[in-house]
């Protein structure tokens, strides 16, 4: 894989090639010089160009139907489980998915840049954009470090490790959206307290809902804990306020699926490391700008996996 | 350094004579924008789908707030996605100016995720009397 940077390279044959499509007049510039940054393999920087391109490209194909097995996840449990998703939103911070969808955005808009920079041979300004897209890239992953470090002290976390230390009710995200069905749920649960108290003594306590002192509830107060699986047939308990059976498998999607495009964005930085220090030696040109337009689509492909998991994780209706 | 830049200047400048030439006619309209081996996005263009798209984040925010029924509100949100995944697509990824081999591999890929969604769902659908009644014979608790 070394650099080939040889000079003169027997490129006589080239005329005696049948030119590709295209590119008829490329092979008039051959027969003297093969420039050190066409590999030898390929005739001319446009066909080494869109040879790499063609590569990148097949490589996304790959990439999205890679996640497309962690959205078919999400989309049939989804299907099935609508609740456990209403229920699970309310733990996630809106503000900080769309801090990240917007650093996300700056990122790729410096990708794209730096692509047009290496185009121009604008060296400094490829320099700045690409280190630009590096801060955004440890930007994103500073708060989903935030978000995940929450979630684990507050035992939201996949499968049987999933021990929330909160009620959804007693969230300030459910509290300023419903505060009638909050303080309708906090009744519920203080109510069957007591009944649990009284245990024994009356068997008929078990079901406190039905206490006669205490009104039909209204819309308001029921509603939304019915949406979320607080309360109803698909809780964990139908009648004192719980949670939707299965609400951990929300946070093994939610896991799998920021997890994965976590290491992608790592990933990402690792490639745009090693972009900058090739683009300080200014390496990239009019002619050989490949791996920066690469790198951009497969960050470009990174943030477009974002702009979907944004909306299916955080806005949740 | 600066040896370097005139040395890539006076390259190109050697390749836009000679081979740059057909490419530039090939490009049609967008042939002025070619330098090099590609289109080159121009700068006013990149800050203005930024905007858009930053636009498009504020909107979907807002409307989640706004109750159009469950089904309508993912709907809405996923049009938005798709518009600003679009606009990623077209633009910061060229598919726009690149060739159409590009674009159809890409569309490959996302009608493939399509039917696997599609007949998953559909699959799931199927059998969900089976699994409700499942869950019902389990008990309320877990």
């Amino acid at each position: 894989m070394s650099q080939h940077t040889s000079e003169t390279h027997g490129e006589q044959p080239g005329a005696a090639h049948a030119p590709p499509a295209g590119h008829a007049h490329d092979e008039h510039d051959h027969g003297h010089e093969h420039p050190s940054y066409v590999a030898h393999h390929f005739d001319s920087a446009q066909q080494q160009f869109d040879a790499g391109k063609l590569g990148i490209w097949l490589f996304l194909l790959t990439e999205v139907l890679f996640f497309s097995g962690l959205f078919c996840a999400y989309t049939v449990y989804r299907s099935m489980r609508p609740e456990v998703f209403v229920y699970a939103h309310y733990f996630l911070d809106t503000r900080l998915g769309a801090l990240n969808t917007c650093v996300l955005l700056i990122s790729s808009l410096t990708a794209a840049w730096a692509v047009r920079n290496a185009q121009l041979g604008e060296t400094r300004k490829l320099v700045t954009n690409i280190t630009i897209t590096i801060l955004c890239a440890f930007t994103f992953m500073g708060v989903k470090y935030v978000e995940y470090s929450h979630k684990f002290h507050d035992g939201l976390l996949p499968g049987p490790h999933f021990h929330p230390t909160e009620q959804v009710w007693e969230l300030a995200t459910f509290r300023n959206k419903h505060p009638e069905a909050a303080e309708y749920a906090e009744r519920l649960t203080k109510q069957a307290e007591e009944a649990e108290k009284a245990k024994g003594a009356d068997a008929s306590a078990a079901k406190p809902a039905e206490g006669p002192k205490f009104e039909l509830p209204t819309r308001e107060e029921l509603e939304p804990l019915l949406h979320a699986g607080v309360l109803g047939e698909r809780a964990e308990n139908p009648r004192v306020p719980s949670r939707p059976r299965n609400a951990h498998v929300f946070f093994s999607i939610y896991f799998f699926m920021t997890g994965l495009h976590g290491i992608h964005v790592l990933g990402g930085i690792g490639v745009f490391i090693w972009l900058l220090l090739r683009a300080r030696k200014g390496e990239f040109h009019a002619q050989y700008f490949g791996p920066v337009d690469y790198a951009a689509l497969y960050w470009h492909l990174v943030d477009l996996i974002w702009i979907y998991l944004f909306p299916l994780l955080y806005l949740i209706h | 350094m600066a040896d370097d830049h005139s040395k890539q200047t006076a390259g190109e400048q050697k390749t836009n004579g000679g081979s740059l030439v057909p490419a530039h006619a090939a490009a049609g309209a967008h042939g002025h924008d070619d330098h090099g081996l590609a289109h080159t996005t121009p700068v006013p263009l990149l800050l203005g789908i930024l905007a858009t798209l930053m636009v498009l984040t504020v909107i979907t925010v807002a409307v989640t707030s706004v109750d159009f029924g469950a089904q309508a509100n993912l709907v809405i949100a996923m049009v938005i996605a798709t518009i600003k995944a679009a606009l990623v697509v077209s633009f910061f990824m060229h598919l726009v100016w690149d060739k159409k081999l590009h674009l159809i591999l890409f569309l490959t890929s996302v009608l493939f995720l399509i039917l696997f969604l599609s007949l998953s769902v559909n699959d799931r659908g199927e059998y969900n009397p089976d699994i409700e009644a499942f869950q019902t014979s389990q008990g309320p608790t877990k």
